[in-house]
């Protein structure tokens, strides 16, 4: 099954839902719009033509000034013929994406990643916490408004901000 | 009401067989394990971050921080990512040269996982065996680029320079020794009556559940799917070359020690192809805006003096564009999703680890086994936690 086939099917499966499609070396890209996000996940799952079983990465992208800020790329993989499918979903700030742990097991750990170092939430995710920053750090260091250096851990702080959980 | 029943323990994060620091909080009815907690994150050093803001020549080294028990082939997911961005084709010596020194690489990792994962166990006479040949192998890193664990030796566009006569030696000399050592290794193991008490039936994960949970590399060839990225997606060469992919029956640690054992002999294989039809000519691409002048020529001429410069500096142009591009590394998937917006710098650099989705599928492996038998799973997916915490 080829890129022009895998499209073709899910733009007549969805119409309207995919909102772009890019073909850049080799790869399809599918934008697809966040309301309808899930229901196409279930589909590229569970569809035996297209049988994505593998989710092998969820990537959080930070695009600054542009609204919506943030882009979610999902990367398919079928283990029928190897093919390979990138989903894209475009972010406001503060929107909560939904999860897709339910169809796959492996987005759990990307996902929490995602929420650690950009700051996106998924909802109904079973887990959501950090996993890579400790609990209780402030910001999100992916984040394009967040130093490189980080923050100034020697900086003098004052005692009377600290709140006790 | 089983209050004061179960046992919570911390392993981790020093302790020796986490592999790294690794921090597992297991919650233990007598001696099972009822629930397993991974703590990741104590060596996270931000390399996705650090990589925005270099040039895309600058980020090589980091990438050989990733996997550093076969960092050559982090370094392969990575140019190789590039040059697709970039829409570049290696030179076909580079390529070949490039599969010897992956190839290498892997053999390197699954050394130090056969190493530390039978001594875990408590075979400790493996170590130091695989440690031996694993010797000869960063004497020949050393011969070629200067360092022995951590080589950077690939670039943008090909590699740092040509392999030299006496690797070729040393290299024809190890392909002669290395199946006499490999017996070595399945005499010590393979048919060890202890090892495989320890090994069978444990961690057993079947075809589908490994797919859900994202496992890829040799522990998804142990559950019985072939997927090897050199055959299933060839990149660099790789399909000139005739090599199987071993696969297991059960899904066991037993059934990934074996995979990753044949996996040696299929490396040397590849090894020993590439070497007998090693072309000749360049080996870097020969684009004037990603490529480095030799130095012969910079000692001679301002312009290509001044070209170097610039490419050390800058690094190439590369196009607006984002890809995904993965590789076999030593253990699994190893892709990098690298977002160029026409600068010289990534605008995002994502590293898809398989270490890191392996160990979030450990709980799935160890509920229901015994304290001891933890160790054992955690051998057997080899993980690196440079590659894990990033």
């Amino acid at each position: 099954m080829d890129n022009a086939k895998v499209l073709e099917q899910l733009k007549g499966e969805f119409g309207g839902a995919i909102v772009d499609d890019v073909d850049f070396r080799g790869d399809l890209t599918v934008v697809v719009s966040l309301e309808k996000l899930h229901d196409i996940m279930l589909y590229l799952h569970d569809d035996k033509a297209l049988h994505y079983d593998l989710l092998s990465d969820v990537v959080g992208i930070d695009k600054m000034p542009r609204e919506p800020r943030f882009e979610v790329v999902y990367v398919l993989h079928s283990m029928d013929d190897y093919r390979r499918l990138l989903v894209k979903v475009m972010v406001p700030i503060d929107v909560e994406v939904p999860t897709v742990t339910d169809i796959w097991n492996s987005a759990n750990w990307p996902e929490r990643e995602v929420y650690d170092l950009m700051g996106i939430t998924f909802s109904g995710h079973p887990d959501m916490r950090r996993l890579l920053m400790w609990d209780g750090f402030d910001g999100h260091p992916l984040r394009k408004d967040f130093p490189l250096k980080g923050k100034d851990f020697d900086e003098k702080w004052d005692p009377s901000t600290i709140q006790v959980l | 009401m089983a209050e004061g029943k179960i046992l919570t323990i911390n392993m981790g994060p020093h302790h020796p067989a986490t592999h790294g620091v690794l921090r597992l909080v297991l919650e233990l009815d007598g001696e099972t394990i009822v629930k397993v907690t991974p703590h990741i994150g104590h060596l996270h050093r931000g390399i996705e971050k650090i990589a925005e803001n270099m040039n895309y020549q600058q980020a090589i080294p980091l990438t050989d921080r990733l996997d550093y028990t076969a960092a050559t082939l982090c370094n392969e997911g990575y140019c190789t990512a590039v040059e697709k961005l970039l829409g570049i084709e290696v030179p076909k010596r580079a390529q070949y040269i490039r599969v010897i020194m992956c190839e290498l690489a892997r053999i390197m990792g699954h050394h130090l996982w056969i190493g530390s994962h039978a001594l875990d166990i408590g075979a400790m006479t493996v170590v130091f065996y695989t440690f031996r040949d694993r010797e000869m192998i960063m004497n020949m890193n050393e011969e070629v680029t200067g360092y022995r664990l951590t080589p950077s030796y690939l670039r943008i566009g090909g590699i740092a320079k040509d392999i030299t006569p006496q690797f070729i030696k040393d290299l024809r000399a190890f392909i002669k020794w290395f199946p006499t050592a490999l017996e070595g290794y399945n005499t010590l193991l393979t048919d060890n009556i202890i090892w495989r008490k320890r090994t069978m039936g444990i961690g057993k994960i079947s075809a589908k559940d490994a797919i859900n949970y994202g496992l890829t590399g040799p522990s998804l060839r142990g559950s019985g799917i072939p997927y090897d990225i050199r055959k299933t997606m060839p990149y660099g060469s790789y399909d000139d070359f005739d090599f199987k992919v071993p696969v297991g029956d059960n899904g066991d640690v037993y059934d990934r020690y074996l995979v990753r054992m044949e996996e040696f002999t299929q490396s040397l294989n590849i090894i020993e192809q590439a070497l007998e039809n090693l072309p000749e000519g360049p080996v870097n691409v020969d684009n004037p805006l990603i490529s480095n002048p030799d130095l012969g020529s910079v000692q001679e001429d301002i312009s290509a003096l001044i070209r170097r410069f610039k490419i050390q500096c800058q690094g190439p142009e590369v196009p607006v564009g984002e890809v995904y591009h993965s590789v076999e590394g030593s253990k699994g998937e190893l892709g990098f999703y690298l977002v160029g917006d026409g600068s010289e710098n990534p605008y995002r650099m994502k590293v898809r680890s398989p270490c890191f989705i392996l160990v979030s599928a450990l709980e799935k492996m160890m509920l229901g086994h015994m304290l001891a038998d933890a160790i054992s799973v955690i051998g057997s997916i080899d993980i690196v936690l440079g590659e894990i915490d990033r």
